[in-house]
């Protein structure tokens, strides 16, 4: 019996190809976000929220991934953005194959922001890099303040925790400085906003944030093409 | 529970691998699953074992070796395993550590007989 060392990831395939995903989005200068939440956290609201406060001419485009429908697609695309919707048939989340097969015709070039919304899950989407800038975990305050510490995949690896429906606050069980302090746990340098899609209580913080990352993303492909 | 698509990417390296290896018979994967991977080690060898039943790779056996959480100070270079979610360095006390294990999800090793 011989014991051959294989020095692989396991994904090493959709790696690849998030690989391929990431290098274009960098090239064309576009920042990529992976959204990712349990169903019914508020990512679709907070997409709304988004689209709903940019100008016509800014050149963003979102994915949206769900098991069925595409009713998500249909609530984003009344703001006038491209938005397609990717039904997956019942996978539990977005791989970088279904990304770049949706991506299709679209001309990146035309394009600086792409909002993934992942399928509502805080567990599978995790293991998949889609060859987004970062991930943004959304979490809503009626799920629970410990939730960082069940979920470590996905806290561990995100870069921006939302943490939303903080209108709801008064009604939950939910301890705001617990949250924080597991999910600094699980990943001491995530940074952390509370919004609440609602009342647009805290909004203003994450599209401060969002702008700061699309002009960083504009200034990294500035600095090559020089 | 996506174990059912990631013992699918398991077996379609494996049979890269063995193509690679013409006559040989596999017998044992390694493989190495953190603790944050987010990967559960049992439903991964189950969804692995109704993949593999049936066809000419059965009886194989997966063995999972999994891997703590392991944090690096920045300060210090103290790596060190995190229990109890604690990911303060014990060493110095600096708060900013990052993470340096347990988000594997990886190969180690193919236990073949060839010929």
């Amino acid at each position: 019996m011989n014991r051959v060392p294989l020095e692989k990831k396991v994904l090493s395939e959709n790696d690849r190809l998030a690989g391929d995903l990431r290098a274009r989005f960098r090239r064309e200068g576009i920042l990529c976000l992976n959204l990712i939440s349990s169903p019914g956290a508020g990512k679709t609201s907070l997409l709304e929220k988004t689209l709903g406060s940019l100008a016509r001419d800014e050149r963003v485009a979102v994915l949206t991934g769900d098991i069925q429908t595409d009713n998500d697609a249909r609530r984003l695309a009344r703001f006038g953005f491209p938005v397609r919707q990717i039904t997956t048939g019942g996978t539990c989340h977005l791989d970088a194959r279904m990304v770049d097969r949706a991506l299709g015709e679209w001309r990146l070039e035309e394009l600086d922001l792409l909002l993934i919304e992942n399928v509502g899950n805080l567990v599978c989407p995790a293991s998949y890099d889609l060859g987004e800038e970062a991930k943004v975990v959304v979490l809503s305050v009626a799920e629970g303040d410990d939730k960082p510490l069940k979920y470590p995949a996905i806290f561990s690896r995100a870069e921006l925790l939302v943490l939303n429906k903080t209108d709801l606050l008064p009604y939950v069980p939910f301890d705001l400085a617990a949250a924080r302090e597991n999910a600094r746990r699980m990943n001491p340098g995530i940074e952390i906003l509370e919004v609440s899609c609602t009342t647009e209580d805290g909004i203003d913080s994450w599209q401060l944030w969002l702008e700061r990352r699309r002009e960083a993303t504009r200034a990294k492909r500035a600095v090559r093409a020089d | 529970m996506h174990e059912l698509s990631i013992a699918k990417s398991v077996l379609e390296t494996v049979r890269t691998e063995l193509e690679r290896r013409p006559g040989a018979r596999l017998h044992k994967v390694g493989l190495r699953v953190g603790e944050l991977s987010g990967v559960n080690a049992d439903a991964l060898s189950f969804s692995f074992e109704v993949l593999v039943k049936g066809t000419d790779l059965e009886p194989v056996a997966l063995e999972i070796e999994s891997s703590p959480r392991r944090q690096r100070c920045p300060e210090c270079n103290r790596v060190f395993t995190v229990e109890n979610y604690e990911v303060i360095c014990p060493n110095c006390g600096a708060a900013g550590t990052e993470c340096v294990g347990g988000q594997e999800l990886e190969f180690t090793y193919l236990e073949l007989e060839e010929p």
